[in-house]
């Protein structure tokens, strides 16, 4: 077998959820003794491809083999006999059990004949050190996993996946929880298994990771297959204009706004980031000012966003409320000096599922007088009935649980909350996010006029074509870093160049 | 009718009154009220008079349910603070002048404070492991309802102490207006926190952080804050059950005082319609439930249940209760009742 044959092919790999064509007729192949990336934005496909491949889900049409031969895996035990292993996200480990359990969890080796009921706990914690030996890594299995960091709960996975035999590792955003060393060495070891002929798939969101390790890049699109490339051939501007699906032209920069911020600073932060998740960063927001946020899933914008607003603590910089320094150290801090915020998770940060409309929009107002000077239900209801008419929010009976209302308009009513607090300052992370096109457009709107009215806002979405129509000026970020700011007159091609930019 | 039955309060209620029926009907003298030196008797009185400290108890382990979390070390606090307030009380017989009285070591108003104080104390203990460490709220109960077993027993030698001095007694046997002080004290307690969560808005808070800690959080409440100072109510309220207790059976038992009483809360808390997924909750509904779990222990002694067989009774019908007051359980059961005659007739 020569490193370069094909392992894994898929031909024509479709699958249909509810209606929505999230893999159609794609394509796909991997050889052994190369690391192949699998690119693409939100939703273009990677999950359920992997998913396809690694048997969580059947295709609906389209073919699989492995070494030339057809294959069906019913599930992802059945693809890990067929010698697919995956090592997903998450860490799906158990931190209860020692390293050595969970590299044989439901394979103990036995003490004699195959079957017999006694482990062989020597035999399994020989056998577990020889394995993590191949990755380098020298450490007690008879620990618990929970005892260890989370790179090398991460080896263990990859150490457990090739304990089955593996010809091809699929690997799930392997570094998200990752720190630059624990890559690194994340990395070594991808490369000494590449030269084994083991056939690697990856999938990151991390360009410059992407392009250290890959020799071939495959790149979905709305569930199709855009191409395959070599790395090497694949410049980061083409990869993200092969992701993006257009051919931005340069020519949709326009010229006219010179995005002069418009009213004093209300925020500026120096240095502010955390360990881990946020390299340092320069913002400052004007007021009447939407700043954007430019960059990719894992970027670092939520982690700015949480920084912010004192959700999580930084521990680098400062942070100034009109000139003057501030520590926020819980959001109500946060609250006190006018600060908004609507959270990424919308369900699980945002709305109280079990309480009413009316108590969720008056929530963060009451929050901010406190418990003795209470908000009358009529003051609430007449709270609520004055956003619901100006935000558009269909919701027939106030007191019913905002649970029941549509996503779209959960997310109005968590704006509501914010807009009741007559905020000066207000961060939306991901607003739009799974609500319908009308809702999106409404929200959108209704966020460039509170900016008219004096609000400053900073605005994050992975939908790049939103944050360039509705931002004064965009701050890229890559891989936890600022990498620069642009004028809000750019085009979305401009942003991604700068994203690619040193990639 | 139909609005009625939705009423979060109509199962509880509809136990509590076929309870009392129950007994109605196998004593006929359950309702009968004497007027005697002017305080009134009878079997209604004495089940008020009796849940009491469990409807204390209840209404404390409501709010902390509420906020998700739960108190299982209300009785062994329900003991120390009996226990710090007899020791602290303690009494003896002093002829003074030819003059016969009763004499405490401390002054009582110092002893029951001290007692209430340690309470909150054990409150805060609970609430600062669950809200501050992240303790899962079962077992960081769980130390003190082990500990403060022992504690009680360290405070009393492990003996039973007994009480000497009359106006302690006032408490858990005293009468005013004719009816069993303990009851003004419940009522009291009950009418404080209703308004406290009506009148502010912590009522909301609790609820928001029972729903959804992460968005109670980012909406700017304090939810650390309010864990904690939830649990020290809860312990605060054990404290007064315990005074009441300790004064009723004028003496403090360390081994035994509250035995067994946070599985009587919780199971208040549960029948008067608080899910212990935390959320909405009902404060009446506690105290109803309360009031259900204490008839039933009367009911079960009235009408002459063997007392080797009553626990077994006891846990029968809280078992059937339970069931009736799911609304999974009473549509199944309609379902079985409605189907064969949706079946058209046989």
């Amino acid at each position: 077998m020569s490193l370069d044959a094909v392992v894994l092919e898929a031909r024509g790999l479709t699958r249909r959820f509810t209606g929505v064509l999230a893999l159609s007729g794609v394509d796909f192949r991997l050889r052994a003794g190369e690391v192949h990336a699998l690119m693409g934005q939100n939703g273009a496909g990677k999950s359920t491809l992997i998913k396809v491949l690694t048997g969580v889900y059947p295709p609906d049409a389209g073919e699989l083999r492995l070494r030339g031969e057809p294959i069906r895996p019913g599930s992802p035990a059945a693809a890990q006999r067929l010698g697919i292993s995956t090592v997903y996200q998450e860490v799906n480990l158990c931190p209860n059990l020692s390293v050595a359990e969970n590299i044989f969890a439901g394979r103990y080796p036995r003490k004699g004949a195959t079957g017999a009921w006694r482990i062989d706990w020597q035999r399994m914690a020989a056998q577990s050190r020889a394995l993590l030996a191949r990755l380098n890594l020298d450490i007690d299995v008879t620990r618990l996993l929970s005892s260890y960091p989370v790179a090398v709960q991460q080896m263990v996975a990859i150490a457990r996946a090739l304990s089955v035999e593996a010809r091809v590792l699929i690997l799930d955003e392997p570094t998200s929880s990752l720190d630059e060393q624990e890559v690194e060495r994340l990395f070594a070891v991808l490369r000494q298994l590449r030269g084994e002929g083991m056939a690697i798939l990856f999938v990151t969101h991390f360009l410059e990771q992407m392009y250290a390790i890959s020799d071939r890049i495959t790149v979905l699109r709305n569930g199709e297959r855009v191409g395959e490339y070599l790395a090497a051939e694949l410049p980061p501007a083409a990869l993200i204009t092969a992701m993006v699906g257009r051919e931005l032209s340069a020519a949709a920069g326009r010229n006219d706004s010179s995005a002069a911020p418009t009213g004093a600073a209300v925020l500026e932060a120096r240095g502010v980031g955390r360990r881990g998740q946020l390299n340092p960063v320069d913002v400052t927001l004007h007021r009447g000012e939407v700043v954007g946020v430019g960059g990719l899933l894992g970027s670092g914008r939520t982690e700015l966003a949480r920084l912010l607003f004192g959700l999580d603590r930084s521990d680098s910089g400062e942070l100034r409320i009109d000139g003057k320094a501030v520590r926020f150290d819980s959001p109500s801090t946060a609250i006190r000096h006018g600060l908004g915020m609507c959270p990424e998770e919308r369900k699980h940060e945002g709305i109280i599922g079990d309480l009413s409309v009316r108590e969720n929009i008056a929530l963060a107002l009451q929050a901010r007088l406190g418990v003795w000077k209470v908000l009358s239900r009529a003051r609430q209801q007449a709270i609520a009935e004055r956003y619901v008419r100006t935000l558009g929010i269909v919701v027939a009976d106030l007191d019913s649980p905002i649970a029941l209302l549509s996503g779209g308009n959960q997310q109005k009513a968590v704006l509501a909350r914010w807009l009741a607090i007559d905020p000066r300052l207000l961060i939306l992370d991901e607003p739009t996010r799974g609500i319908d096109v009308a809702a999106k457009l409404e929200i959108m709107n209704e966020i460039l006029a509170l900016a008219r009215g004096g609000l400053a806002v900073l605005f994050i979405s992975s939908e790049m074509d939103e944050v360039v129509r509705v931002s004064d000026r965009i701050l890229v970020l890559r891989d936890r870093s600022k990498v620069g700011e642009l004028p809000g007159s750019s085009s979305e091609q401009a942003v991604y160049h700068l994203i690619a930019a040193g990639a | 009718m139909n609005s009625l039955s939705r009423h979060r309060l109509f199962w509880p209620f509809l136990t509590l009154a076929l309870l009392l029926a129950a007994n109605a009907i196998f004593n006929p003298g359950f309702w009968q009220l004497q007027w005697r030196d002017g305080h009134l008797y009878g079997n209604v009185i004495d089940i008020l008079n009796r849940a009491a400290p469990l409807a204390l108890v209840a209404l404390g382990m409501t709010l902390v349910i509420a906020t998700r979390g739960i108190d299982i070390s209300v009785g062994a606090v329900v003991a120390i603070a009996a226990a710090v307030a007899a020791l602290m009380i303690g009494g003896e017989l002093v002829v003074k002048n030819g003059v016969q009285t009763q004499v405490s070591r401390f002054p009582m108003g110092l002893a029951i404070v001290a007692a209430l104080a340690v309470a909150a104390l054990c409150g805060l203990w609970n609430g600062l492991l669950v809200a501050k460490v992240g303790m899962q709220p079962i077992i960081a109960t769980l130390i003190l309802m082990v500990a403060g077993r022992g504690v009680a027993q360290l405070l009393t030698g492990g003996q039973i102490i007994t009480v000497y001095y009359a106006p302690f007694f006032f408490l858990g046997n005293g009468f005013l207006l004719g009816l069993p002080f303990a009851v003004f004290i419940a009522a009291a307690v009950w009418g404080v926190l209703h308004l406290l969560m009506t009148r502010t808005a912590l009522g909301l808070f609790i609820q928001s952080i029972g729903i959804n800690p992460a968005a109670a959080r980012v909406a700017g409440l304090h939810e650390r804050l309010i864990t904690v100072c939830v649990y020290v109510f809860c312990g605060f309220a054990a404290g007064v059950a315990g005074l009441v207790i300790s004064s009723n059976v004028k003496s403090a038992d360390g081994n035994n005082a509250g035995m067994l009483m946070e599985l009587d809360a919780i199971l208040a808390v549960t029948l008067g319609g608080t899910a212990l997924t935390g959320g909405r909750f009902s404060l009446a509904g506690s105290v109803l439930g309360a009031l259900i779990i204490q008839t039933l222990t009367s009911t079960i002694y009235s009408i002459g249940v063997p007392p080797e067989i009553n626990m077994v009774v006891k846990a029968a019908v809280v078992f059937v209760v339970m069931l009736l007051q799911s609304a999974e359980f009473r549509a199944a059961l309609r379902g079985l009742v409605v189907r064969p005659a949706a079946g058209g007739a046989p």
